[in-house]
């Protein structure tokens, strides 16, 4: 036997998607020697499903990992081919940015940023093992990993971004084909390993829509959907007017009762509905054949046209994901307005993936049970490319910290929607692939994508990957809001003329004495915009500054009702609870609460609450037991 | 979660000549001050610590009761926060006057084991005793929840559950088209939602008036009579009501079949639950009298179930007995002065109850009867505590919270907000409903999201 490859590093990236790629770049950028490996390079942020990045909750993730430093936000500035607002006629929580993305470019693009970073280095090759050793009391240490070739890389800290690889399977009918999505090899070594370190194993499953030939439809028969104009860049360094351009359409079709009855007719070839799927499937990204049979009295579904790229006629049809065999998904296409002749491209089908049960990692996203190693992505029961990618930036900037020496970085629920993401994971059982929901968010009023940077640059700034002028931009922006803000508190709108004509204009009750302009704003027939016609010495400020004065004035009261939740939940939040807690040592506590909390070990009082089937009283419980804990150790 | 101000009852919840209202919390001082005040209503400074002052409560502008104040200001108080105690006059309406007072003040009602807690945690209490508290706090929580259970039985249980859903329901709406706006509109959902919100708005509210209303029947020892027709109840009943040590007061009960007596027998306050009324012997209605009376048993602290010495066991005794064999019971044989023909062993080795012999109508073994039901209060034999009090005043408490949650939603409606600003209080209010039931909000939200609406790519 000849000699093998032996290497060493600071950390290894296991996998390039979109989770691996904010790994490894976040790594790298902070001065560790990082290897990213991926079983194809020409697969590097790879976007195997719907052609967009962002869209409701998602847009806010992208925000945030912007503003802490990442890369997607970046990327998509210059990739996109439509941009647009969602939820505009509601309120500034809601508000998402989504973005078409031009497939290609946005691979190409990742990868050149990859390719031309400072200390890291990509590998294409399967990484079939992961090398630990034994700490005693249950616990391991990674050491590093190897390849199928029996290459040995040592690592100080390993981040595992496995995506949808591991033992993949695709089902088109009774068609099953073990490749990953696209017809990539996944990687089938890895699972065994990871099981033989003691890691619990999930099997999920997610799905993707048909591609069809853009020739072979007849646009007429569909509704146009047009981008923003103005467009709003995704990330707080991209200068707006850079991206002013030329957007590409989406287009609009419904399905009818004829496609219904089709699916009907043929609903015993679907895999997922004859048993040959085990994988569990996202309830909110429901198969074509699912929303049909859940929901009969509905006789129609949206279907949106999305192109796939600038330099491709493949379009993407959002909302037909479908694991029905190929014959069956033609004749459900014909039978759509302006489908008739259609050519498919690349069938519809459903993956099958290994995932782990998150209920194993830290907030820090490392494995409690095996320092150094760390996980982030679909491999940790997400779905989407957003709510990987900050996964695998928090994951890489913890692993880069644990090598530093340094505490970890963990967000909590009323800091980011990344917060609130992770700490689902971690503490919530999680039985299908997780997707972010503005739902989710107790505090969402406060954490919208508009103020993700002044929420979150600090924190970017303090890692180290925002640089001094980007905080420093940050920083001016929040004193002119401020600024702005007294001003429209401490100005008077007198009682007179102009100013009830104004109002009268604007359907608004008059004036019989003299009213603060952010009083005024509050009403809700007026806006900050609109009373810059009876605010002459308004100082010209940048857009965003205005949006957030906006904002923070006119829902003044509700923000402020969200901010005492959040300082009641800090407080619960900030009494934590020691590691080598014995809950079974606690016999008050009911014995469903033992168990949940001993596999799950909350790191503080506010997780321990949030795990169902651990009971307010098990929490009081709990209070006295730690008091009690340290005045013993005192 | 130790920086709210909490209050309860700490004496117990029946007649007494004084009653003990217990308030601790950072705030304590400054809320209590809101309505204790001087005879003739001006400010009365409570601040300084370990004084008694002599003050009223106010209800608002009305002077409601006359009262001595003390103050014990922190570390040197039982829970080391600062805490104001009020002596009041003992009735049972009295006190939970008072406590309702509190709660509107901003004086939240403390969970089982609170005022333990808080004193451990603070370092009032030792280590040995820390154990005590964990105890305490697991047991008052069960009961807490055993009397809230019951409480809420039926028809106003029903009614909690069906509000919740419609909220649910609303709610998820709202958030499925937050979350995915391109497939789901609220266009026209304005109109339904407005009266969602008023009925259920509106639902909520008569339910505190009844709160009102309702609480006497829920306090004292829900002591329910059972036995076969014509074995003595409605006799016994008679006996006991018109009795001279009793005091009487009659209450049209929640449910249209029952009628509850208020006694005090010495200081021990009993509701007394008639459930005599069915008098026809046709099979079918004798059957639904036992289904009533064992309904009925079901949430009683104490059951007296008189049986007809004169006639042998039937079928019925057996089915009473059966139900009964879990709760504290009272075995009266009645019609002690006719031939019998079933003894009081046999009765006792079968139920495993303490046996009497009475004659209801010649009112012989009556006060035999009333010492035995005296000495198993005192001896805390009888499960009953200020448990039945508090989560009756908690439930109103928590059904006030619902309401103006409600109301917030219309005030953001009024002032047309965005829909996303309802979901905050919509979903408080579900919250508050759900503490009634003892249920948890955690995944309600997503989990209805996704089963009612199809969502996504």
């Amino acid at each position: 036997m000849g000699d093998v490859v032996e290497e060493s590093y600071d950390v290894v990236v296991v996998g390039a998607g979109h989770a691996g790629c904010e790994a490894a770049l976040a790594c790298a950028r902070l001065g560790l020697e990082t290897i990213v490996f991926t079983v194809s390079v020409d697969s590097i942020a790879l976007m195997p499903c719907n052609p967009n990045i962002g869209g409701t909750s998602k847009g806010h993730l992208v925000r945030e990992l912007d503003a802490l430093g990442g890369e997607m936000g970046k990327n998509i500035d210059k990739t996109f081919i439509q941009s647009k607002m969602l939820n505009k006629s509601k309120g500034p929580a809601v508000h998402s940015l989504r973005a078409q993305a031009d497939k290609q470019a946005y691979t190409r693009e990742m990868r050149r940023t990859m390719e031309n970073q400072e200390h890291l280095k990509i590998r294409q090759a399967e990484v079939s093992e992961l090398v630990t050793e034994e700490l005693g009391n249950g616990k391991r240490r990674v050491l590093g990993i190897k390849t199928t070739s029996g290459a040995v890389y040592h690592a100080r800290t390993v981040v595992l971004c496995t995506g949808v690889y591991l033992n993949a399977r695709c089902l088109t009918g009774d068609l099953i084909e073990y490749t990953g999505p696209n017809g990539l090899r996944s990687a089938t070594h890895l699972t065994d390993s990871l099981k033989k370190n003691g890691i619990r194993m999930f099997r999920f499953k997610t799905g993707t829509p048909a591609r069809v030939d853009k020739r072979s439809l007849d646009f007429s028969q569909f509704e146009v959907q047009k981008g923003d104009v103005p467009i709003v860049p995704f990330s707080f360094s991209t200068d707006a007017s850079s991206i002013q351009k030329e957007q590409v359409d989406c287009w609009l079709v419904y399905t009818n009762e004829k496609t219904h009855e089709i699916i009907r007719d043929n609903i015993d070839r679907s895999p997922m509905y004859n048993g040959s799927i085990e994988g569990v499937g996202p309830r909110y990204c429901p198969s074509i054949e699912d929303k049909v049979m859940k929901f009969p009295e509905k006789n129609r579904h949206q279907i949106f046209i999305e192109p796939e790229g600038l330099y491709t006629n493949e379009m993407y049809l959002s909302g037909m994901s479908s694991s029905m065999p190929e014959d069956v998904q033609y004749k459900m296409y014909h039978s759509m307005k302006g489908f008739e002749h259609v050519h498919i491209v690349r069938n519809a089908y459903a993956i099958e993936y290994d995932c782990i049960d998150a209920l194993q990692l830290k907030s820090s996203l490392e494995f409690m049970d095996i320092s150094g190693l760390f996980a982030g992505g679909q491999f940790n029961g997400s779905s989407g490319y957003e709510e990987a990618a900050v996964q695998g930036f928090m994951a890489g900037v913890n692993a880069a910290r644990k090598c530093q020496g340094k505490s970890p970085i963990v967000l909590d629920r009323s800091q980011a929607y990344i917060g609130v993401l992770i700490d689902d994971l971690v503490t919530k059982e999680n039985h299908e692939p997780y997707r972010m929901m503005t739902s989710r968010a107790e505090y969402r009023l406060l954490l919208r994508q508009d103020n993700a940077d002044l929420r979150l640059r600090e924190i970017g700034h303090e890692i180290g990957l925002v640089s001094d002028e980007e905080y420093q931009r940050t920083l001016r922006k929040k004193q002119l809001i401020e600024a702005e803000e007294k001003r429209l508190r401490d100005t008077y709108a007198g009682a007179n003329e102009a100013v009830n004509k104004f109002l009268r204009e604007h359907g608004s009750a008059e004036l019989m004495s003299g009213v603060s302009l952010a009083d005024l704003c509050k009403r809700p027939e007026l806006t900050y915009e609109m009373l810059q016609e009876i605010d002459p010495e308004r100082p010209s400020l940048p857009y965003g500054v205005g949006e957030e004065v906006g904002i923070e004035i006119k829902y003044e009261g509700y923000i402020r009702r969200q901010m005492q939740q959040v300082e009641a939940f800090k407080k619960i939040e900030a009494k934590r609870i020691p590691e080598d807690i014995d809950y079974y040592a606690i016999s008050n506590l009911r014995l469903e609460a033992r168990q949940k909390l001993s596999r799950i070990r909350p790191e503080n009082i506010g997780m321990a609450s949030r795990i169902s089937g651990v009971s307010p009283a098990d929490i009081s419980v709990l209070m006295v037991y730690m008091e009690q804990f340290k005045r013993n150790k005192a | 979660m130790l920086s709210d101000t909490i209050c309860a009852l700490a004496t117990a919840a029946v007649e007494s000549g004084i009653g003990i209202i217990r308030m601790s919390g950072p705030e304590v001082i400054p809320l209590a001050s809101k309505f204790i005040r001087s005879r003739s209503g001006k400010p009365l400074d409570i601040s300084e610590t370990h004084r008694i002052r002599y003050g009223y409560v106010y209800d608002g502008e009305n002077p409601l009761d006359e009262v001595l104040v003390m103050t014990m200001r922190a570390p040197k108080s039982y829970t080391g926060e600062d805490t104001v105690e009020i002596d009041c006059h003992g009735g049972v309406l009295m006190m939970q006057k008072i406590l309702e007072v509190c709660i509107r003040n901003g004086i939240r009602l403390a969970e089982p084991g609170e005022f333990t807690k808080r004193a451990f945690l603070n370092g009032r209490i030792d280590l040995s005793e820390a154990e005590a508290v964990g105890d305490i706090i697991t047991s008052q929580n069960e009961l807490a929840l055993k009397a809230s259970v019951s409480q809420l039985r039926g028809a106003v249980s029903d009614q909690i559950k069906k509000y919740r859903a419609r909220i649910l329901e609303d709610d998820a709406y709202i958030e499925a088209a937050l979350d995915d706006p391109e497939h789901i509109s609220l266009d026209g959902f304005y109109d339904k939602l407005k009266q969602d919100v008023d009925e259920v708005k509106a639902g909520v509210d008569r339910l505190i008036a009844t709160a009102d209303d309702g609480r006497l029947l829920r306090e004292g020892i829900r002591t329910v009579i059972v036995g076969k027709p014509n074995a003595g109840k409605s006799s016994l009943l008679n006996v006991l009501v018109g009795t001279d040590r009793a005091i009487v007061t009659d209450i049209a009960g929640t449910t249209r079949d029952t009628l509850e007596e208020q006694i005090n027998l010495s200081g021990v306050s009993l509701s007394i639950v008639d459930t005599a009324g069915i008098r026809k012997t046709e099979d079918t209605v004798e059957k639904i009298g036992v289904d009533r009376a064992l309904k009925a048993a079901e949430e009683a602290n104490l059951i007296l179930y008189v049986v007809d010495a004169s006639v042998p066991l039937d079928e019925s005794d057996d089915k009473i007995i059966d139900s009964i064999k879990d709760k504290k019971c009272i075995v009266l044989m009645n019609k002690s002065d006719l031939k019998t023909v079933i003894s009081e062993k046999e009765m006792h080795d079968r139920t495993g109850s303490p046996v009497l012999s009475i004659s209801a109508r010649a009112r012989d073994g009556i006060d035999a009867l009333e010492n035995l039901i005296r000495s198993m209060f005192y001896h805390n034999e009888i499960n009953f505590n200020d448990q039945v009090v508090i989560t009756s005043a908690r439930h109103k408490a928590l059904l006030q919270n619902a309401s103006a949650a409600l109301r917030e939603v219309q005030k953001s409606m009024e002032a047309q907000m965005p829909e996303d600003f309802y979901t905050i209080d919509l979903m408080r209010a579900y919250a508050e409903l759900g503490y009634i039931l003892g249920e948890e909000v955690s995944e309600d939200l997503v989990n209805e999201i996704f089963a009612k609406f199809c969502m996504g790519k």
